[in-house]
């Protein structure tokens, strides 16, 4: 059990530390592949939250997906950037940056104090959950759920998601396409 | 097992530092990786949520519209940051000051 744990916080680090250095980061390539670093602590985390499934799409479609676009799109945007990049010095304590970094972390103390304060585990609905044995435990099998609800409560919404990621895989691919010249 | 409110606390760490990035960032694909790590922050809290939902799966499946959501706007946002490069020739959004050339 004490192991689980510590596998637990080893997850959140490994989330939280490339988190954090892309943001202080103000290289590119280094910051797209932190963010790697950081998908893949993610789908760790939804493992812990015994959501396997949702571990796996994110692994699938995020990593798979969304970031080989980013890199392609960042191949594709030419090298005048990316010297220009390189050539501004990494500065924390940029004076501009410090309303901002003011802003953030007055909302992180707002979110933790809420967080803190809420006693989420003692929640109405989750303790009833508990009680009508309605969570989810290590040796349960969502997948199956997953699918027979997707197929039946989740009817709509599947069928709305996939005519949106239709109309924005169309409307992309027109945007990014090469313009006639008049 | 771990609780609820340490899945909620790394959600608001990694939520700020998607705001601070979107905030301070001078090139449009590092504010798009912000975006990401917010929408990554409510995924993470709707996944959590989602273990006392056993029935009817709601914040699972949420979790997994909301990945695909972030890849149809990843997709179009990237095709939008493209066709800027290439009437600005900059990335930059603070130097894009007009709508139409």
């Amino acid at each position: 059990m004490t192991m689980f744990i510590i596998l637990f916080w080893v997850m959140a680090v490994i989330t939280i530390v490339p988190a954090l250095y892309i943001a202080y980061s103000s290289n590119l390539v280094r910051s797209i592949f932190m963010f790697f670093i950081t998908l893949f602590g993610l789908a760790g985390l939804y493992v812990y939250a015994m959501a396997d499934f949702v571990a796996i799409t994110q692994i699938v479609i995020y990593v798979g997906g969304i970031l080989v676009l980013i890199l392609f799109a960042f191949m594709l945007s030419g090298r005048e950037t990316l010297e220009r990049l390189q050539q501004s010095p990494v500065k924390l304590f940029n004076l501009k940056k410090i309303p901002a970094l003011l802003v953030s972390a007055m909302f992180l103390i707002v979110l933790v104090n809420v967080i803190l304060k809420a006693n989420v585990d003692n929640q109405a609905w989750i303790t009833r959950n508990i009680q009508a044995h309605n969570v989810i435990a290590t040796t349960d099998i969502t997948t199956d759920n997953i699918g027979i609800n997707l197929m039946t409560r989740y009817l709509l919404p599947f069928e709305a998601v996939s005519i949106l990621l239709l109309m924005a895989l169309i409307g992309s691919a027109h945007l990014s396409r090469k313009e006639q010249v008049q | 097992m771990i609780g609820l409110t340490h899945f909620l606390l790394i959600g608001a760490v990694l939520f700020c530092t998607g705001l601070f990035m979107v905030v301070t960032k001078k090139n449009a694909i590092q504010i798009l990786i912000g975006i990401e790590l917010m929408l990554n922050a409510a995924i993470l809290n709707m996944v959590a949520f989602g273990r006392f939902d056993k029935m009817n799966n709601g914040g699972q499946l949420m979790a997994i519209f909301s990945i695909v959501l972030a890849a149809a706007t990843t997709a179009v946002a990237l095709a939008i940051i493209l066709n800027v490069y290439r009437r600005y020739k900059t990335i930059d959004p603070d130097k894009l000051n007009q709508l139409k050339d």
